[in-house]
């Protein structure tokens, strides 16, 4: 499938503000910081903010963005209007959360409103990942291993988020944070890891026999194309990665958003949680998640491509 | 609506002759001639006369090789009619070149319906065409993602997705003539390999040719259920067979005698 710029980064900066807002939410229900209402408020305004620049890059990636509110209307069949319906619902219960929080801290109003926001949270994202393992026409999508991951991506970056703002009002992550971080990095990779060699063995098995139907007859293979300029199926499903490239990817990703960010939990678990600690496991792990978001996209083959080839 | 509708006993959608198909591409041609000034909208062409032009089709005519060689089972052997199943059974001796024209298949569990997020795809409960209506469409593209058969293509100029209509302003269309209430793509077909008709009742003439042909439709292990039907090649008549040398020996006595005495002549 042919990554387009904008979904890859709507689904990893919208995945990092939604993990934010949950581990707002969270801290918020179950034991606030004892930080000033500024500060506790300033990490759920730029979870808001990551996930209304998503929403804005692919508002942009529509054909017709000015009827985009009609994607609300069919949330009854449809994941992607789920989507726009819980990332709506989400940011709501953000700003609900926000004002309880100014107007009065530690009120059950605001505990009130993290809980509905940790749900939205989680269900927005869990959306996101069923828009593509629904689909039975992209094998390297429709599997197990997707949601678990799209989960697991949008709670890491949000923690990596999370940590470097209050690393900026001198919070630094205790022993069990810094291990629970470094765990979950971990985890992430092996995860990506698991889903990589799951779509290595069931990534194309229907081949030109298989969707014209003709397999019965002999080998199959196109002879002469349907078209002699490019269309829309082979700009949008057309694009799939070399496997060398992957091969190289790989690698980068797993270092990126699993070593490095493992690497500065266990520093936070010594005690050495820092601000420059904190923004280079941040920033390593959102450049390893926009390589693995890419590489979601560029080795996902859609079985219209075998018509093809 | 994108909930699919309750299963309609009408069903319209095409058959599509394999054997018979010689990938003209009048079809698709006949079918942008049409649909350009359809109801739907006109299908424009992005650079249409430059160096890449790039344009909705709603049919595109694939070519392919089969090679000779290990065929594999047929899909649904228990549904054995007589001819079919030999023509299932039947490995060209020496391959052969089947022509595939590719276009909305009109599916019953159309995926392309149900993620469509705003209601602008939807099926047709009178008689199951599947449409997109392009005033709701936000260009998401969602639903051709989730269209197995490459059915949808996506208008740049316009902003929205399309895919084939099965004519239906023509088809519905009391000032055209009776005969001419029909696809495009069926009326230009030279070898009349492409049939319009009612697959949901059994006894209309594209299903009796379906049940005739073991017509089927590719990819029922997606589960989408389309409604179309192709009709698979016939077994090609063997190539060394009519290479027979049987058929080159010459016996002079069994000739008529004016035809073995000029055989005689010219055989000094
Ligand atoms: S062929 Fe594709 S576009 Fe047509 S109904 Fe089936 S899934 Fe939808
Ligand atoms: S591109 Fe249009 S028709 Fe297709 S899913 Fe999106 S809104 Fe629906």
């Amino acid at each position: 499938m042919h990554p387009a710029l904008s979904v890859v980064v709507f689904t990893t900066l919208s995945g990092a503000g939604l993990g934010v807002l949950f581990l707002a939410a969270l801290l918020q229900s179950l034991a606030p910081l004892p930080l000033s209402r500024e500060l506790a408020v300033a990490p759920v305004a730029v979870g808001a903010a990551l996930l209304v620049a998503g929403l804005g890059s692919a508002f942009f990636h529509l054909g017709r963005p000015g009827r985009a509110w009609r994607a609300f209307s069919q949330w009854r069949t449809s994941w992607l209007s789920r989507e726009a319906v819980a990332a709506t619902a989400t940011l709501g219960a953000g700003a609900a959360m926000a004002a309880c929080m100014w107007i009065a801290p530690g009120g059950t109003g605001a505990t009130t409103a993290a809980i509905i926001l940790a749900g939205c949270s989680v269900a927005t994202v869990y959306a996101t990942a069923c828009i593509y393992t629904s689909l039975r026409t992209i094998p390297a999508w429709h599997n197990a291993w997707v949601a678990p991951t799209f989960l697991l991506a949008a709670g890491l970056s949000g923690a990596a988020v999370f940590w470097l703002l209050l690393s900026f009002a001198f919070w630094r992550p205790g022993r069990a944070e810094g291990l629970v971080f470094a765990l979950a990095a971990v985890g992430f990779a092996l995860a990506k890891v698991g889903y990589w060699r799951h779509i290595d063995r069931h990534g194309a098995k229907l081949d030109t026999g298989a969707v014209t139907g003709l397999a019965r007859f002999g080998s199959v293979r196109p002879a002469e194309a349907p078209h002699t300029e490019a269309n829309f199926l082979l700009r949008e499903m057309g694009f799939v990665l070399a496997r060398r490239h992957a091969r190289r990817l790989r690698p980068c990703a797993v270092v990126l958003c699993g070593v490095a960010p493992a690497v500065g939990g266990l520093l936070a678990f010594a005690g050495l949680g820092g601000t420059a600690v904190a923004a280079t496991a941040t920033l390593s792990l959102l450049a390893g998640l926009l390589v693995e978001r890419w590489l979601f996209f560029a080795q996902a083959r859609h079985v219209v491509v075998a018509y093809y080839r | 609506m994108t909930a699919l509708p309750l299963p309609s006993p009408r069903k319209l959608g095409l058959v599509i002759d394999l054997d018979t198909c010689v990938g003209c591409h009048a079809c698709a041609v006949a079918c942008k001639e049409w649909n350009e000034q359809g109801a739907f909208g006109p299908l424009p062409d992005q650079d249409p006369y430059g160096a890449e032009p790039l344009g909705v089709w709603f049919n595109r005519v694939h070519t392919y090789e089969v090679a000779a060689g290990n065929p594999l089972p047929p899909p649904t052997p228990a549904r054995a009619i007589a001819p079919a199943a030999s023509a299932a059974a039947a490995a060209p001796a020496q391959g052969m070149t089947v022509h595939f024209p590719r276009s909305c298949l009109h599916c019953e569990d159309a995926a392309c319906v149900t993620v469509c997020p705003t209601g602008a795809s939807y099926k047709r409960a009178s008689d199951g065409i599947v449409l997109v209506d392009e005033d709701k469409c936000i260009g998401c593209k969602l639903c051709a993602w989730a269209c197995p058969y490459g059915a949808r293509e996506y208008s740049e100029v316009r902003g929205v997705m399309q895919k084939c209509t099965l004519c239906v302003d023509r088809i519905y269309n009391e000032s055209l003539d009776p005969a001419d209430r029909q696809p495009a793509c069926v009326l230009a077909c030279p070898t009349r390999a492409r049939h319009f008709g009612d697959l949901g009742d059994p006894g209309s003439e594209v299903s009796r040719l379906v049940a005739a042909r073991e017509g089927y439709a590719p990819l029922p292990e997606l589960g989408y259920r389309p409604v179309n039907r192709y009709l698979p090649p016939r077994p090609r008549r063997d190539g060394a067979a009519a290479a027979d040398p049987a058929a080159e020996r010459f016996d002079a006595s069994r000739l008529p005698p004016l035809l073995r005495w000029a055989d005689r002549l010219l055989s000094r």
